[in-house]
């Protein structure tokens, strides 16, 4: 197990360098980088902008600067940020909290709504659990998150039931530690539903037809016979078996969530990942980009790792490490 | 094949329901410019955030009341009370060309100069949401078909070749694929997006979002067709082409690719509405579709403004449920399509 862990791990290296080398590759093809709309004002020195091409090393070949920025990495130095003058690991590190924490919070609702629902569902296929169920998934499905999310903050607008963007209020530094939780709770009420219910929807669709697939078994016929109620052949036996091959969809759902939230904080003002990532590809600040991509990136596979030992852990015929 | 598959659609009722649904829409996405009563880039300073137009029936003539301006600030317009202009159907208007190239001044219906018709309002600066919408859901609309049409060659060809050749052209084709799987899509997409440059003219816009979104769409389809393909060529008939003599590139293109058509069609409805969302965030974010074209994603951008978010809401959101309804009755179709596929060819992964 351990070998195999480290196999997972090691395996990240090589995906790292794919992908910040294309997303390095991409943005020194897009046409101007950080220093564009400082050379665009007419009152500075042109000497000045060549000294600064120089100290931040855009005068060099892309490569170079690639190698050179790798090089940094090693030292676990993630750069600087152009536009926010502080260091990048100490700026994701500012961020990356506030999505994890709305991932998860997604992730949570996702199954806590949708586990109980899709094995009603699937106890009485047609019945009209099933169907409300199955309506509701296809509508879910269908709505864009940042849709959604304007759909949302509208409402926090109009009825003053929950904040309208970030995580946490004006005055949450001079709130008791269980205000200050509940305060962050109430922020993140909104951005959990939005983000949340596409995964609600889908988890929904996969778990029922799990469900549906495992009730065929020929154990769940000798529970029945031995006399066993449903409810526990439901809950003990069956949904045991069909969350298996859930658990290995999770590293995929944490994906899509990143991506997600990509949208959704921008459109809720949320301080997290997603909103400094599409900010800083705007800027072209460099470093921040990369930075992202790579936490974003490691979470991915971490995640990815997390569900295969979840599964292995599940489900006693999966054994990694051979 | 095909007409056994349109029969067995015809069969069920949802599948039937959308196919028709996204028949008008796209109708109507072709027919914008006719069916719309002004042009997109149309602007009317005068009227900003005018309210939907109320139609009322008067003096024998579908007509369309007249609103004044009670309120610049909060952008309030009241009706006046027995002031109607009628409609005129089939009247001349602003010139356009009619599916790119039939020059035409016609439109479904206009009205009068000084009287203006928004049948869902107007934006910030005075232009019809109705039109945009309109001249939108071409933009919309063609670019999941295109998407797709490109995805599915890609993941055709690179599927097929892989399950095919085996051996490294297999290996490095799956490792492609895991890498664009595994990485967040919107952040690629974001990457992408930069590395083409930002101001382009909005056909060179829609071309690029179709590339941007195919190269990061192909992967799925490419490994289930992979997958197929693997299966295949263990069967008696490729064993037999194989004894036959014929050469490896038509025994793939010949026999074993089409016979992942069923599988492909189904898959190719069911992703169509992967590259609407697809677009429409890129619009949204800013990133896509410009300004003065117009895409459902970017009048959802622009419902951000916050005059509009607090005064007319409801308006702007019209493209949402645009949205939501393709995204529906391409699904529904698509779910029609497999369950009409099904019984003779079994889904993998499924």
């Amino acid at each position: 197990m351990t070998a195999f862990i480290f196999r997972r791990l090691a395996a990240l290296l090589p995906m790292l360098l794919a992908v910040t080398l294309l997303v390095f590759a991409l943005m020194s093809l897009a046409p101007g980088d950080f220093l564009t709309p400082v050379k665009a004002q007419r009152d500075i020195n042109p000497a000045l902008i060549a000294e600064l091409q120089k100290s931040f090393g855009l005068d060099r070949p892309w490569y170079e600067q690639y190698v050179r920025w790798l090089g940094n990495v090693l030292h676990l130095d993630f750069g600087y940020s152009w536009t926010y003058k502080v260091p990048v690991a100490q700026l994701i590190a500012q961020r990356a909290p506030a999505t994890i924490l709305l991932s998860l919070t997604s992730l949570l609702l996702a199954w806590v709504l949708a586990i109980p629902l899709a094995v009603l569902a699937a106890a009485r296929p047609g019945g009209w659990i099933d169907r409300l169920t199955s309506v509701a998934a296809y509508l879910a499905l269908a709505i864009p998150e940042f849709f959604l999310a304007l759909l949302a903050v509208w409402m926090a607008a109009r009825t003053g039931w929950f904040p309208i963007g970030g995580l946490s209020s004006l005055d949450h530094d001079f709130l008791s530690p269980f205000g200050q939780f509940l305060d962050i709770a109430h922020h993140l009420v909104l951005p959990t539903l939005v983000l949340g219910l596409g995964g609600v929807a889908g988890t929904l669709r996969v778990l029922r037809a799990n469900v549906l697939d495992v009730l065929r078994a020929e154990y769940v016929t000798a529970a029945r016979a031995k006399g066993l109620p449903e409810r526990v052949i439901l809950f003990r036996h069956v949904l045991r078996n069909a969350l298996n091959p859930l658990l290995s969809t999770v590293g995929y759902a944490f994906a899509g969530l990143l991506s997600g939230s990509l949208l959704v904080e921008n459109v809720m003002n949320y301080p997290g990942l997603g909103r400094l990532v599409y900010e800083a590809f705007i800027r072209e600040d460099q470093f921040v980009v990369l930075g992202s991509v790579v936490v974003g990136c490691t979470l991915l596979i971490v995640g990815n790792l997390i569900s295969d030992l979840a599964l292995a852990w599940s489900d006693p015929r999966v054994r990694y490490g051979r | 094949m095909v007409a056994d598959l349109i029969r067995s659609l015809l069969r069920r009722p949802a599948g039937m329901v959308s196919a028709v649904l996204l028949f008008f829409l796209y109708g109507a996405a072709l027919l914008a410019p006719f069916l719309s009563p002004t042009i997109p880039s149309a602007q009317d300073l005068k009227r900003t955030y005018h309210p939907p137009t109320g139609l009322v029936w008067q003096n024998g003539k579908l007509s369309v009341r007249i609103y004044k301006l009670v309120d610049p600030s909060t952008a309030t317009y009241e009706p006046i009370l027995g002031r109607t202009a009628p409609l005129q159907w089939f009247s001349k208007g602003a010139s356009y060309k009619l599916l790119g190239m039939i020059p035409s001044d016609r439109h479904l219906f206009t009205v009068a100069a000084p009287a203006c018709i928004y049948l869902l309002g107007s934006d910030a600066t005075g232009r019809d949401v109705f039109t945009r919408l309109l001249y939108g859901s071409g933009i919309s609309l063609g670019i999941g078909l295109v998407g797709v049409a490109l995805t599915s060659i890609l993941g055709l060809t690179i599927g097929g070749l892989a399950g095919y050749l085996g051996g490294w052209a297999d290996s490095l084709a799956m490792r492609l694929t895991e890498f664009l799987m595994a990485v967040p899509g919107l952040y690629l997409l974001l990457a992408l997006r930069a590395a083409l440059s930002s101001r382009l003219p909005s056909d060179a816009t829609f071309l690029m979002i179709v590339v941007i979104l195919s190269a990061l769409g192909w992967a799925g389809t490419a490994r289930v067709v992979r997958g197929l393909v693997l299966s295949l060529r263990e069967r008696p008939f490729i064993l037999a082409a194989n004894i036959l003599g014929q050469r490896p590139w038509t025994i793939l293109f010949r026999h074993l690719l089409p016979n992942t058509f069923s599988y492909l069609i189904v898959a190719a409805t069911l992703s169509v509405p992967g590259y609407i969302l697809g677009e429409a965030a890129l619009s949204f974010l800013g990133l896509g579709i410009q300004e003065p074209a117009s895409s459902w994603g970017l009048m959802l951008g622009q419902a951000q403004d916050i005059k509009i978010f607090m005064l007319n809401f409801w308006w702007l959101l019209t493209p949402g449920v645009a949205i939501i309804l393709t995204v529906i009755a391409f699904n529904l179709l698509g779910d029609a399509l497999r369950d009409a596929v099904d019984p003779r060819f079994r889904l993998p992964g499924k």
